[in-house]
């Protein structure tokens, strides 16, 4: 019985921590008793309605709002969605559930069923060619993601963590002013403010017609009806896999890409995917850039460029222009000087240290909104998580950024870790970098011939 | 510097060896001493003691000189130079011990910084073995080490491995010559083999890691302490006064003429997987190689070409049928993410076993090919020892060849086995003929409870037949009893049915046909009961047995487990009888996986031929069984965990999971499962990592080279998700099954 008493104890490590802050809890929630409404709270100085405010309700801040909440603190989660060019809007959980990795990997998901209909008959099942139908697609990707919307409002209802769909700027150090919808003010304040606020997809400023007849991801995933023939503008990740994905449904999709493809990532791994890519038929305009957008009267999208190279024109008619030139972060609306919080000149980003701390002692930034950090959701949610843990006096853990690893859904997968070679080369030398030659025939156990494209019984006979 | 740490941690080349050396050689004569004696050939040495030799420090083993500095005799008889200097590291590295995990402060200070492979690399031999032989497989710090089968071995296991290890080189080799770079005499040495043409395999003491055990070893072989020590034909020359005096009386030509006494260096018995690599590895180095492979048809009449189970009959086209199976899940899924056919889509057996056994005749073309291309040779024959060195191989038309071989592998494998009631060979049919059976086998009933029965019953209902599996007692015996149920629970849901406890008594043949019609009669294993049922097909999944009964081992003494028909062999895959070596499935308490054979194959031609000391490790070896819904495991499975490690000890993280690609096309939640087993009192060590779900062996891949680091639950806490997949649940996993707290997950 005593062994098993003792076992019982050790298999409970955190029992006792848990009971720690409770106390710490307790005594927080004391100090901040009285004080509930934002108006009398600001009119009695020091007393704070909130332990932390959130700004921002995506990966990263519902994880810091969730682990705050549950050890105890009082925590609002502020969060609104600015709808896009187009009029795009969505529900709660940010870019990574709403127009992010969720619908990007089901909608690669769609166009991966589309490559498996295609070899299926290579497996011997006896199938036509099939049509592929975007409006079914969307509707069950879009109703996925409500429930995701749904769920999180949930999770957080759970953790007693206060939502409000509003729209923040600081007022002062601690306090921020929200704007609902319908144009209602709140004003909240707190101890500690995180800011993860993420990014939105940028537009070309100098381009006509840019604005006015292009999308981006933010609309992509919730058109009701098929974008048809495509025009992707950009080289980033989100380029090639919106462009892999529309290849994959049966569009007709090109990629503008005005010099590298997946900058910052291993070259010879882009140009692989790249590669693969465009055998599968996705078109590739390099090193061209797109300089007006023009509507139709059939209702097409003529777009003119110019080939970097000849420094000849181009034109051509597409159904949809999508931009995914890069994502700028939404810090311009925040009001960020009332609380002195700085930003970077260039990138707009939040500086930040390695305990997520801005300029302000008391406010902290996570996620994509923050300068230098990885633009990936579970770096945010963890960054999230330590940090909650930090504030509430849990541990001093801070984020550790190194070796982060990530994928690019393109038709072809790529996962990395680690650096690239160019990295790799940059950082330790040509000489103490070793790499194995040019690919070499496989070893016996293996069928497959690499670089790609994968093989498979039929196809490659 | 990595490579030379660890291993003097593990203490693979005897760490305890060398300071004993130091100490013995300390104080001991200068570079010009004279120690040699009668050599292994037993020959009457009367010159030996005018011989001069380049005395061996053991405390040089780690100092990387540059030879230059030490090759030139003007250098050599300097005063400050030469042996005084030697033994006086010597004495160093002698008085404080500690000094022998790191090399000792040479002459040139880059020494123990600069780059020591890559020099080591560039001796002229690159055959040199332990040059070969050390890749890191175990970065310095791995924790897990301590507890492997190995390490808490005595020195004089592990001298006499380096023993064997050394027998090898000299029986390998034309001409083997143990030096040090930096020797005049051996210089001579190598000049004088160079002069007359001969190629000559090198071992430079001072640029291996164990020279000093080497060294000792040597010693004991040949009652020479001193460099060169040089064998002819497997014939010990002595050093270099005495070879220039064979040089001169003819003796080292005539021993250069000499064939060996064996037609091959090696044949290896079995074209499969680990037969392949080890023969192919073989070859690289250099070594004249034989494989004889030769499949003994089925009782249906089956056979198939080079390559082994795994690529005609096993994984291979095992794979592409559980692909065809996954294809047709998503077609189903595929209609929920938009893509529209109206139509029932049917499956076509004929054109799938077409597409998979074009695969396989490119398989078998690429080995052939790529034992061509090594010069190994081929020979499609049914290999039988006839008496030592000594085997027999009998072609298709029965003509008999013979052939002979220093060393020997045997790597047989496996064939499945029968039930031995009547209408078992006539009728029923294994794995061996389903894969590319001309027919579809309609309704089949799956004798076993084997991965192989699972996976054979799930592609089979997975692309639409009627399919029932006879469970006699408990399922993937041997795996996690939980993972199994879940495994067979979702076969279940699948449309696939289990008939357990039950045994067959007779399969009676009703109609003739592709396929015919069969009736089965099986027995309850808990009663009087029996049932009987009509299949189109009845596959056997029982079991395998080796390959061993008939190929003249008797003949040669090779013990052969009588059961089992396994081949005991130690930890360097030698059976009882020392030139013959086995790998793959036909080992006993072994792994029967194709990675692990090609390995263990790999590795034991590079310990034969190239004095390499890497062994194959068995331990982590992770698998995966590729049912419909696939499980991938590493480590110990729960059970096992607990038989090891005491329940107490143990914690356990489990969750159900639901793949992002299952949410929109409508398929069951709590169904895939993930669960790792850590051991409380060594830091949470995952020493058990299961998983349930779709790419299970890719997710399963990653987590084993994890494993074999070592990896802590801190550990994969600390690591970050790829998000969205499926592998990220495991840096998430925080319920404990002690805890008893709900697993479910309900909606996202």
């Amino acid at each position: 019985m005593a062994a098993m008493a003792a076992a019982m104890a050790a298999a409970l490590p955190g029992a006792g921590g848990r009971f720690r802050w409770r106390i710490g809890a307790a005594a927080a929630a004391a100090a901040a008793a009285g004080g509930v409404r934002g108006a009398a709270r600001r009119a009695a100085a020091g007393r704070q309605n909130y332990d932390l405010l959130v700004i921002g309700g995506g990966s990263g801040g519902l994880a810091c709002a969730k682990e705050a909440a549950q050890l105890g603190k009082k925590v609002a989660v502020v969060d609104y969605v600015e709808p896009s060019p187009r009029g795009t809007r969505w529900g709660l959980g940010g870019t990574c559930v709403n127009v992010g990795c969720i619908p990007k990997k089901l909608m690669h998901q769609a166009a991966l069923l589309g490559g498996m209909v295609r070899d299926a008959p290579h497996y011997g099942w006896a199938l036509q060619p099939v049509p592929h139908n975007w409006t079914t697609m969307a509707e069950a990707v879009q109703n996925h993601v409500k429930s995701l919307n749904w769920g999180h409002r949930v999770q957080l209802q759970d953790r007693k963590v206060m939502y409000f769909n509003i729209k923040a700027s600081f007022v002062d150090a601690h306090t921020i002013c929200g704007v609902s919808k319908g144009g209602k003010e709140t004003l909240l304040s707190a101890e500690h403010i995180v800011i993860a606020t993420g990014g939105r997809p940028r537009y070309p400023t100098h381009i006509e017609g840019a604005l006015e007849y292009g999308i981006t991801s933010d609309d992509l995933f919730w058109l009701k009806e098929s974008p048809g023939k495509t025009l992707v503008v950009g080289a980033s990740y989100v380029a090639l896999e919106c462009a892999g994905f529309l290849t994959g449904l049966g569009l007709d999709t090109t990629v503008m890409i005005r010099s590298i493809p997946l900058r910052g990532f291993d070259q010879q791994m882009s140009s692989l995917v790249t590669e693969y890519m465009a055998s599968q038929g996705t078109r590739f305009l390099r090193g061209c850039t797109p300089s007006r957008v023009r509507r139709l009267p059939d209702g097409q999208l003529q777009v003119t460029w110019e080939d970097l190279s000849s420094g000849k024109e181009d034109m051509g008619t597409f159904n949809t222009v999508l931009w995914a030139i890069g994502r700028i972060p939404e810090t311009r609306s925040l009001n960020l000087e009332k609380a002195g919080v700085h930003t970077s000149p260039t990138s707009q980003k939040i500086l930040v240290d390695a305990q997520e701390t801005t300029s302000v002692p008391h406010i902290y930034a996570i996620g994509d909104v923050a300068e230098g950090r990885p633009e990936l959701t579970p770096t945010a949610i963890m960054a999230g998580k330590l940090l909650a843990q930090r504030l509430c006096g849990q541990s001093s853990d801070v984020m550790d950024y190194d070796n982060v690893p990530t994928t690019v859904f393109t038709p072809l997968e790529y996962g990395c870790v680690g650096l690239s070679e160019e990295e790799a080369v940059a950082r330790h030398g040509e000489e103490h970098v070793e790499r194995p030659a040019a690919p070499t025939l496989p070893q016996p156990s293996c069928a497959f011939r690499y670089p790609p494209p994968p093989c498979h019984p039929g196809l490659c006979s | 510097m990595r490579v030379r740490d660890d291993r003097s941690a593990q203490g693979r080349g005897g760490s305890g060896s060398p300071r004993a050396q130091v100490h013995g050689t300390a104080g001991s004569q200068g570079r010009t001493c004279a120690a040699a004696a009668g050599g292994v050939t037993g020959e009457p040495t009367p010159i030996a003691s005018r011989e001069t030799h380049c005395h061996l420090v053991a405390g040089l083993r780690n100092a990387r000189w540059d030879p230059p500095q030490w090759t030139s005799p003007k250098q050599q008889n300097g005063p400050t130079r030469g042996s005084a200097t030697l033994l006086g590291y010597t004495a160093k590295a002698g008085s404080d011990t500690a000094a022998l995990a790191q090399p000792p402060p040479p002459p040139p200070p880059r020494a123990p910084t600069s780059p020591g492979s890559v020099k080591v690399g560039a001796v002229p031999n690159r055959r040199l073995g332990s040059v070969r032989g050390v890749p890191v497989s175990s970065p310095p710090g791995r924790r897990a080490r301590l507890s492997y089968p190995g390490t808490g071995r005595s020195s004089s296991e592990a001298r006499e491995e380096l023993r064997r290890r050394l027998m090898g080189l000299i029986e390998g080799n034309r001409v083997m010559i143990f030096s040090k770079s930096y020797c005049p005499h051996s210089a001579r040495i190598k000049d004088l083999f160079s002069s007359l043409g001969v190629e000559c395999n090198i071992l430079e003491l001072d640029q291996v890691d164990d020279g000093a055990n080497v060294q000792e070893v040597l010693s004991e072989i040949t009652n020479q302490r001193t460099v060169p020590n040089i064998f002819v034909n497997k014939v010990h020359m002595g050093g270099c006064d005495r070879t220039f005096q064979a040089h001169q009386s003819g003796l080292l030509q005539k021993l250069l003429q000499e064939d060996s006494a064996y037609e091959y260096d090696l044949i290896v018995i079995g074209g499969g997987s680990g037969g392949l690599a080890c023969a192919q590895e073989a070859a690289i180095l250099g070594k004249k190689v034989m494989v004889l492979d030769f499949v003994v048809p089925t009782p249906q009449g089956t056979s198939w070409g080079l390559g082994g189970t795994c690529v005609n009959v096993g994984c291979v086209p095992k794979k592409l049928m559980h692909q065809a199976a996954l294809l047709g899940q998503a077609l189903k899924d595929s209609r929920k993410f938009g893509w529209e056919y109206s139509h029932q889509v049917k499956h076509n057996w004929e054109t799938m076993i077409e597409a998979i056994q074009n695969h396989i005749g490119s398989l078998n073309w690429g080995y052939r090919l790529s034992l061509r291309e090594k010069a190994v040779t081929y020979v499609n024959s049914y290999g039988e020892f006839v008496e030592h060195h000594k085997i027999k191989a009998t072609n298709r038309k029965g003509q008999e060849t013979y052939y002979t071989a220093g060393k020997f592998v045997l790597a047989t494998g496996q064939r499945p086995r029968y039930l031995g009631i009547p209408g078992d060979k006539e009728y029923c049919i294994t794995s061996d003929d389903l894969f590319s059976l001309p027919y579809c086998p309609g309704k089949t009933l799956v004798v076993g409870a084997s991965y192989v029965a699972l996976e054979c019953g799930g592609f089979l209902a997975g692309i639409g037949l009627d399919v029932t599996i006879m469970v006699r007692s408990v399922l993937l015996r041997g795996f996690d009893q939980e993972m199994a149920e879940k495994v067979a629970s979702y076969m279940e849901q699948h449309g696939v049915k289990f008939l357990r406890k039950f045994v067959p008594v007779m399969v009676q043949q009703l109609e003739k046909g592709s396929p015919g019609k069969l009736k089965v009669v099986a027995k309850s294993t808990e009663g009087p009961e029996t049932i009987e049922e009509i299949y189109n097909t009845v596959l056997l999944a029982i079991g395998r047995a080796s390959c061993t009964r008939r190929i003249g081992l008797e003949k040669i003494g090779v013990k052969v487990n009588e059961k089992s028909g396994k081949i005991p062999v130690n930890d360097a895959e030698q059976t009882n009888v020392p030139y013959v070596y086995a790998v793959g499935d036909i080992l006993e308490g072994k792994l029967e996986l194709t990675p692990i054979a090609i390995q263990a194959g790999k590795l034991l031609a590079r310990r034969l031929f190239a004095g390499s000391l890497e062994k194959c490790d068995y331990v982590n070896v992770p698998t995966t069984v590729f049912a419909p819904l696939e499980y991938g495991c590493c480590g110990l499975s729960e059970e096992k965990a607990i038989e090891v490690h005491k329940k107490e000890n143990l914690e356990v993280y489990h969750t159900f999971f639901w793949p992002l690609e299952w949410t929109v096309a409508g398929r069951d939640n709590n169904t895939c499962y993930a669960k790792i087993i850590c051991n409380k009192f060594d830091n949470d060590r995952v020493i058990g990592f299961h998983v349930l779900g779709p790419n299970a062996g890719e997710i399963t891949q990653g987590f084993a080279a994890a494993m074999k680091c070592g990896l802590t639950k801190q550990q994969l806490d600390d690591t970050i998700g790829i998000h969205p997949t499926c592998g990220e649940v495991f840096t998430t996993l925080e319920i404990t099954k002690s805890s008893g707290l709900d697993i479910t997950q309900k909606g996202c």
